[in-house]
């Protein structure tokens, strides 16, 4: 797209390597599982694997998960046994044990992938067990090639090509949002007249969206490539629009599937007046607190650009560094281009030179991930955990002042405490 | 290829940075992909570190892996000596990078760097974290106090008895249960012996400190998970005795002054005084008696678990009907302490199983780790946390050490705490089926816990009054076990259904399952009055 390159260069943007402090793709389970009821995942990994998935969910014991690890043990290693028989036997044993899974991800993890596990040889030698009742598909998660939500991407992606077909004109919104979000979209998209609508991924397996060459598609999260390219593949078109983050981005985004169905823009104003009024309000009471303050962010949703445009402009805070783990230059020209010109935006990681600049800038908020918001905090720096904003309903009209409070709390409890 | 919904222990390299974390001027490069840094969290949320892990970590990617993750390593160790200015350096790698096999060891070796290098061989498709840290401690201290060992062969000289004898006490690791308290309430009762602590280690200890471990009298082994490597080996290299005896509870705390007594030539008597912990007097005391015989289930660290076993049987009057731990490496002590129990030890790390020997056993409180907490909160039995795997709430801000004197205190207390208080107990038979007191009042000692839908098997003569708590958990245990002990056949007559109802209701559960038990195993179809009395009569005890 044209777009990128004419905006992308009032940015500083640059990219930098060294270790970085993110999660793998693996951790996308977390929130995939609980989106979609019908779901296993079963990660084919280390106990690295499954230790990073416990403590990432953490809290989260309440019932049987939905997802394991088939640990690989020195056995599989040395050949003593045949990696796809106890695949076999691990998925068989699964199955058995969950009737209720109508649909089964092989999860390939950075140890599988470095052992050449063909996963997806797997999956189809699978299905011809276990379907029609259990559909089993794969995905890498590993963190050799994704970061954080890039699992997110790389499920739905190896779900679009086993999407229904349909040829009729339909509105698909793709990336995992909370049912109560998804619940305030379709009511808003259904009073502009815009349908039939459908959100990939579906709440149960058996509701997969159509795709076809009349589906336009809008992306509710920005981390979302391979899906979208897979959804190109199935003659699905893009609308490029910001995201659906504060008043304004939600305003925008809505829009552009507004102007694509030739939505009159009275009744874009009247069906979206209400909500962008209400966000407004229930930003200002947020307004005063944060407008000037200055935030820093490291690396780790590819949320970061749309929360740092939402964050200066509907906010008035100032950025001191954009970092991110994955610039998508396309997906993302249109948050590009409302950011403050000269907004220093970092692709990558160097944790510790990152630090280094961070402690130089002393920012109001750092937004950063949980391995560094305490050491940060006993530095006398104000941080939020970015991963709060990947677990919490942030999208849409009503969700914004909530986004906004994430922001304000931990200043807000700085201002508080006396001890 | 093993199932597996939850685990007990991180892979090793996660012991190893246990290690690193709890000393001071060590670094760690692990050579490991990006993801791996979520250990980081581990230490900074659960433990609420204000400092990152001393940990570097290369992070490579999977375009790294056609180039040269070797160079990649020694680039990310150099850098780190010198951004950190470490006393001594550990290298090794996670699970990813054994298998790439760049030998961090050997590359380290070739930086040349001015520092000790201890390199690490964990091998993480065959061993745990605990082996991890084990392993990790043994070769600092072999890397480290080596050097300094005498000859072989050489006699320990004896102590000067102008001098107070002195012992290093180790084990303590970061992310472990209780350590932080259990050091100081130790220090303080070595303190009362006239005995001084030389070093801990790991925790808190530098690699100089490490250095001169030899020095100290004798070794006191916390944590034998961790530390009883390393403890052998200063034995075989100092001829440094260590303590066998572990100071959890107040017998095996009597034990440990006399043995540390014995090692350092003092009088045990200042450290055994009768007034030094509250625990005998409150289990002696009358409201304990609803502590007799309950039945417990035990399972942990194997540490812990033989430990809470002796404490359960010998300082509560328990009776404990299950113990197992996830500790492989110490099956043989748990299962020599099962025996003592007339019980079979369970020695596994899979989560399943051990849900379903707690649901099988119907203990009446479970003493365990967060994983159990959880197990016995969807079967809806009370449960104390004595062990890691830890969880933030492990970590409280008040000092509640588990070992010594005040640790039996706490150990007191919160066994006791998710307990009905003895009193408590009584007032609810004499006030049953009290309009206002009634079965469907969820207790108020298991606060917020609301009222669960009664089981499938109560539903029909319970339909129009909610499950009481104890009794829907004994009933309602959503076990294989217990719906093939109750095959819907078993029937029961209108009489003994209007008897149940008279029983408690905290007990009426577990005599419904009992009655059916014992009606499956005799073949009685229906269950009568008589049927009632024969189960009560053939399980009492």
């Amino acid at each position: 797209m044209s777009a990128a390159s004419e905006f992308v260069p009032l940015q500083q943007l640059r990219s930098e390597r060294g270790q970085r402090a993110v999660f793998c793709g693996l951790t996308g389970i977390i929130w995939l599982h609980r989106k979609i009821q019908d779901a296993f995942f079963l990660v084919v990994g280390s106990r690295t694997c499954a230790h990073l998935i416990q403590s990432a969910a953490g809290v989260m014991i309440f019932a049987e998960p939905r997802f394991a690890t088939a640990i690989i043990d020195d056995r599989d290693l040395a050949g003593l046994a045949d990696a796809n028989d106890e695949l076999d036997r691990v998925v068989t044993q699964l199955l058995e044990r969950r009737p209720d899974i109508r649909l089964l991800f092989l999860v390939g993890s950075c140890p599988s992938e470095v052992i050449k596990l063909d996963l997806s040889r797997a999956a189809t030698r699978l299905s011809k067990s276990f379907e029609p009742r259990v559909r089993i598909r794969n995905y890498s998660g590993s963190g050799i090639e994704t970061t954080f939500t890039q699992g997110e991407d790389a499920c739905l992606a190896a779900l679009a090509p086993t999407l229904p077909v349909t040829a009729e004109k339909s509105l698909l919104v793709v990336g995992a949002l909370p049912d109560v979000v998804e619940d305030q979209f379709r009511r808003l998209f259904a009073a502009l007249g815009i349908g039939p609508v459908n959100f990939f991924p579906p709440r149960r397996s058996t509701e997969l969206p159509p795709v076809g060459p009349g589906t336009r598609f809008l992306l509710a999260q920005p981390f979302l490539a391979d899906t979208a390219r897979a959804l190109g593949e199935r003659g699905a078109v893009q609308i490029p629009a910001p995201f659906p983050l504060g008043a304004e981005g939600t305003t925008a985004w809505l829009q552009a599937a507004a102007t694509e169905w030739h939505v009159e823009p009275g009744r874009f104003a009247a069906v979206t007046g209400p909500g962008h009024e209400r966000a407004q309000r229930s930003l200002s009471r947020h307004r005063d607190q944060l407008a000037g303050k200055r935030v820093f962010f490291f690396p780790d949703s590819q949320l970061e650009v749309p929360l740092a445009r939402f964050l200066s402009r509907e906010l008035g805070m100032q950025l001191t560094e954009v970092g991110t783990p994955y610039l998508h230059r396309e997906h993302l020209a249109p948050e590009l281009a409302l950011l403050p010109e000269g907004t220093k935006v970092v692709e990558g990681q160097h944790v510790d030179n990152q630090l280094d600049r961070c402690r130089a800038e002393r920012p109001d908020i750092v937004v950063c991930g949980l391995g560094l918001a305490n050491p940060l905090e006993a530095e006398g720096l104000t941080t939020k955990w970015s991963i709060e904003l990947v677990f919490t309903p942030i999208h849409g009209y009503e969700q914004a002042g909530d986004l906004a409070e994430l922001f304000a709390r931990p200043l807000n409890r700085r201002l508080r405490l006396a001890v | 290829m093993k199932l597996t919904l939850w685990t007990y222990e991180g892979p090793p390299h996660i012991g190893a940075m246990r290690i690193a974390t709890a000393m001071q001027g060590v670094h760690y490069v692990l050579h490991a992909p990006q993801g791996d840094t979520y250990a980081d969290l581990l230490f900074t949320m659960i433990e609420r570190r204000d400092r990152r892990p001393p940990v570097t970590y290369t992070t490579f990617q999977a375009r790294d892996l056609g180039s040269d993750t070797a160079e990649l390593f020694k680039t990310t160790a150099r850098e780190a000596y010198e951004r950190f200015q470490p006393e001594a350096l550990l290298v090794g790698a996670s699970c990813t990078a054994e298998l790439i096999q760049d030998d961090p060891g050997g590359l380290t070796a070739a930086l040349g760097l001015p520092i000790p290098v201890v390199p690490l061989e964990l091998p993480a498709y065959q061993k745990k974290e605990n082996w991890g840290a084990a392993e990790t401690f043994y070769q600092v201290v072999r890397t480290l106090a080596g050097p300094l060992a005498p000859p072989p062969g050489t006699a320990r000289a004896a102590r000067d008895p102008a001098r107070r004898p002195r012992c290093n006490i180790l084990g303590p690791t970061a992310l472990g249960f209780r350590h932080r308290d259990d050091v100081v309430e130790i220090t303080k009762l070595l303190a009362t012996l006239g005995i001084d602590v030389a070093v801990v280690a790991p925790a808190g200890a530098r690699p100089a400190d490490i250095a001169r471990l030899g020095e100290a009298d004798f070794n006191v082994v916390l944590y034998p998970e961790v530390a009883m490597q390393a403890a052998k080996w200063l034995t075989r290299m100092f001829g440094q005795p260590a303590t066998t005896v572990v100071p959890l509870g107040v017998g095996a705390t009597r034990d440990f002054v006399r043995e540390v007594a014995q090692l350092a030539g003092v009088d045990p008597t200042p450290a055994l005084g009768e007034d030094a912990t509250r625990l005998p007097w409150y289990s002696r005391s009358v409201d304990s008696t609803y502590l007799t015989g309950k039945r417990v289930f035990i399972f942990g660290d194997a540490t812990h678990a033989v430990a809470a076993a002796r404490i359960a049987a010998e300082e509560f009057g328990f009776t404990v009907v299950g113990l197992g731990t996830y500790s492989r490496e110490f099956a043989r002590e748990v299962r020599a302490a099962a025996e003592k129990y007339g019980i079979e030890a369970l020695i596994t790390d899979d989560y399943l199983e051990v849900e379903s020997a707690v649901a099988a056993l119907h203990p009446e409180l479970v003493l365990g780790t967060q994983m159990e907490r959880h197990i016995a909160k969807r079967l809806g039995v009370p449960c104390a946390v004595i062990s890691a795997p830890v969880h933030v709430q492990d970590f409280p801000a008040r000092y509640a050490p588990q070992m010594g004197y005040e640790g039996a205190n706490v150990v007191f207390d919160t066994w006791v705490h998710p307990l009905m208080m003895g009193l408590e107990e009584h007032l609810i038979t004499m006030f049953r089926e009290d309009f206002e007191f009634h079965d469907g009042a969820a207790a108020s000692h298991l606060g917020t816990v609301a009222a669960r839908a009664p089981s499938a098997a109560l539903a029909d003569v319970q339909a129009s009054r909610p499950a009481p708590q104890l009794a829907a958990v004994t009933a309602s245990a959503p076990t294989a076990a217990a719906a093939a002990a109750t095959p819907a056949t078993i029937g029961w007559d209108a009489e003994a259904e209007k008897e149940l109802q008279k029983i408690p209701f905290f007990v009426r559960g577990k005599a419904r399952r009992n009655t059916e038990r014992y009606a499956a195993e005799n073949g009685v179809a229906t269950i009568t009055v008589g049927t009632l009395y024969d189960a009560k009569a053939h399980f009492g005890r």
